[in-house]
């Protein structure tokens, strides 16, 4: 993008043109991962049951997500009767585009990211703040019980887990001295010993491990909470609620949601491998890509970044075949008098060491 | 830059477009949703003027927490729309006496900063001084200058909070609790009892 003389390229034009090419590139790469993510989410459940899983369609089942979204996009949109039309054909937009719009700071690779900017972790948590929007609209809107039910454990357990992943952010933030995503990145740069799961900061750091390594566990539990993972998937409890605020959603409507639920599950996996393990830092120091060209390097480190993110969201895979699903009273009691007070300690701890452990 | 002028004009639009909206809406669920979307293109002037840090934090508390809670009570309220009617006319002078200190109020400030007033020099603030970003400015005024306001502000918010605690809590007698700790406690050693019955003669109590 390094352009000398003054070009197309540098003027407003240009710059609108190459970041919607940007935002085009992530967008069409999530949309391609997350239908073999998909699909992998389906095999993980059914490896863990001795099925096979999906198999037909394509090599392996290779097309089974795209068989799914063709079925999806034409069949016929149902809207109930006396349903919000505006806000129901709302809401599944909003889930969607708040899901996409987050990956926008996401740091992909070394100079990959579509938007650098110096409050990263708090747009990521904004946004995802608001993913409950989504859900509200979508079941008042639907006209029908089971939906707003579903809806209303939903914002409930959203708002709730929000709190305990903000002040696991905090201890992230505490230990990088950065709210960019990118500088939280390179500050984990040289080796797994340098990240931010195992102290952030060498040998000298490693105690602080015994606060980071509970709370990177806190985050991914309460990432599952977040985005209405099993065992935490109550708004759509199917043996109770149906498919919760899902329930009078079919076709493209219900699609938007799904890929929405779906990005926002891979969003949080990212997450945790940018914050705790080191995004796209490799496990080992890399002086040997000093001498590539920058594109080999950021494509090296993307690799990584991308890997973490696949193991990361086959944990979460795991998660949903093997836990059986929590009660909403035990939900919320894991939440409130569990992950909060816990979380809040680890911020006290860590700020303490920070201020007078050798990391300071 | 032409870009930030067309961003801004079109936020500050969808800001007054929502803005009306909100008053003018038929449906209170509606309202809320454009109060919303007025904060949200809000916080987008805000990061407009170089205050991301203001911005993202105005979509955290206000946009992700506290629109949520209102749009959860306007939702399970049972609005009836003639019997709010009714009472406009009669709170019709009280609102437009607020309205009218409110606008008389953005008019002087906006007065005294056209006019190289007090004010004036304060559109500084936001903008980084020495290289720091400005979540690091306002920690930095936040936890020295003004930490003993700050944590007072602290304090009454921990008050109201227990204040609505207290009010709403309510012991009933008899109720059985689980005991998680107990439940997790317990062992096979001591909840399963394995017998062996003979055919025929069943379990002696």
């Amino acid at each position: 993008m390094e352009v000398g003389a003054p070009s197309f390229w540098t003027t407003a034009g240009g710059w609108t043109v190459l970041t919607v090419l940007q935002i085009l590139a992530v967008l069409v790469w999530i949309l391609l991962s997350l239908a073999f993510l998909l699909l992998a989410d389906r095999k993980v459940w059914a490896g863990v049951q001795m099925r096979k899983g999906p198999n037909v369609v394509g090599p392996f089942g290779l097309l089974q997500s795209f068989a799914d979204f063709l079925k999806f996009v034409l069949k016929e949109i149902v809207i109930p009767a006396g349903a919000d039309r505006a806000v129901f054909l709302l809401a599944p937009l909003v889930s969607f585009t708040l899901a996409f719009g987050a990956w926008a700071v996401m740091p992909l690779a070394p100079g990959w990211v579509v938007s650098d900017i110096n409050v990263g972790v708090l747009y990521l948590f904004a946004i995802s703040s608001l993913g409950v929007y989504g859900v509200i609209m979508g079941g008042w809107a639907s006209n029908s019980k089971y939906p707003f039910l579903g809806s209303l454990r939903s914002a409930a357990q959203m708002v709730s887990y929000e709190v305990s992943i903000g002040f696991v952010i905090i201890t992230v933030i505490l230990l990088s001295g950065s709210l960019n995503l990118g500088q939280i990145v390179e500050r984990q740069a040289g080796g797994f010993w340098n990240w931010n799961v195992l102290g952030g900061g060498g040998l000298k750091n490693l105690p602080a491990a015994l606060v980071m390594i509970p709370m990177s566990v806190i985050f991914f539990v309460s990432a599952l909470a977040e985005t209405n993972r099993p065992p935490f998937d109550l708004p759509e409890a199917e043996s109770e609620l149906v498919a919760g605020y899902q329930v009078e959603y079919s076709s493209t409507p219900y699609l938007l949601f799904m890929i929405g639920e779906y990005a926002n599950i891979v969003l949080m996996c990212a997450l945790i491998s940018v914050l705790f393990f080191g995004g796209w830092q490799a496990p080992f120091p890399t002086p040997f890509t000093a001498a590539w060209t920058p594109t080999a390097a950021s494509f090296f480190g993307f690799l990584w970044f991308f890997a973490k993110t696949i193991f990361f969201f086959f944990l979460v895979a795991m998660a949903k075949a093997i836990v059986p699903r929590y009660r909403y009273d035990q939900l919320m009691r894991l939440g409130w008098k569990v992950f909060l007070p816990l979380s809040i300690g680890a911020v006290i701890l860590v700020a303490a060491w920070r201020e007078f452990g050798p990391g300071a | 830059m032409i870009l930030p002028a067309i961003a801004f004009y079109l936020l500050a639009a969808i800001t007054i477009g929502a803005g009306l909206a909100v008053i003018s809406a038929r449906n209170p669920v509606h309202s809320v949703l454009f109060l919303i979307t007025a904060f949200f293109s809000a916080a987008g002037l805000f990061v407009l003027l170089g205050a991301e840090f203001l911005a993202m934090i105005l979509v955290v508390v206000y946009v992700g927490a506290v629109a949520v809670l209102f749009l959860f009570v306007v939702m399970m309220l049972d609005v009836d729309f003639t019997a709010l009617r009714q009472g406009f006319a009669r709170y019709m002078p009280l609102g437009g006496v607020v309205a009218g200190v409110l606008a008389i109020e953005m008019v002087v400030v906006a007065l005294s900063v056209a006019g190289g007033g007090a004010a004036a020099g304060s559109t500084g603030a936001m903008s980084r001084s020495g290289g720091a970003t400005n979540a690091e400015a306002i920690g930095r005024v936040l936890y020295t200058d003004y930490v003993y306001l700050f944590q007072a502000a602290g304090m009454v918010l921990l008050v109201a909070m227990i204040g609505a605690i207290v009010l709403t809590l309510k012991h009933r007698e008899g109720i059985r609790r689980q005991a998680v700790a107990a439940q997790v406690a317990r062992t096979p050693a001591k909840g399963v009892r394995i017998v062996s019955i003979k055919p025929g003669e069943g379990l002696a109590p």
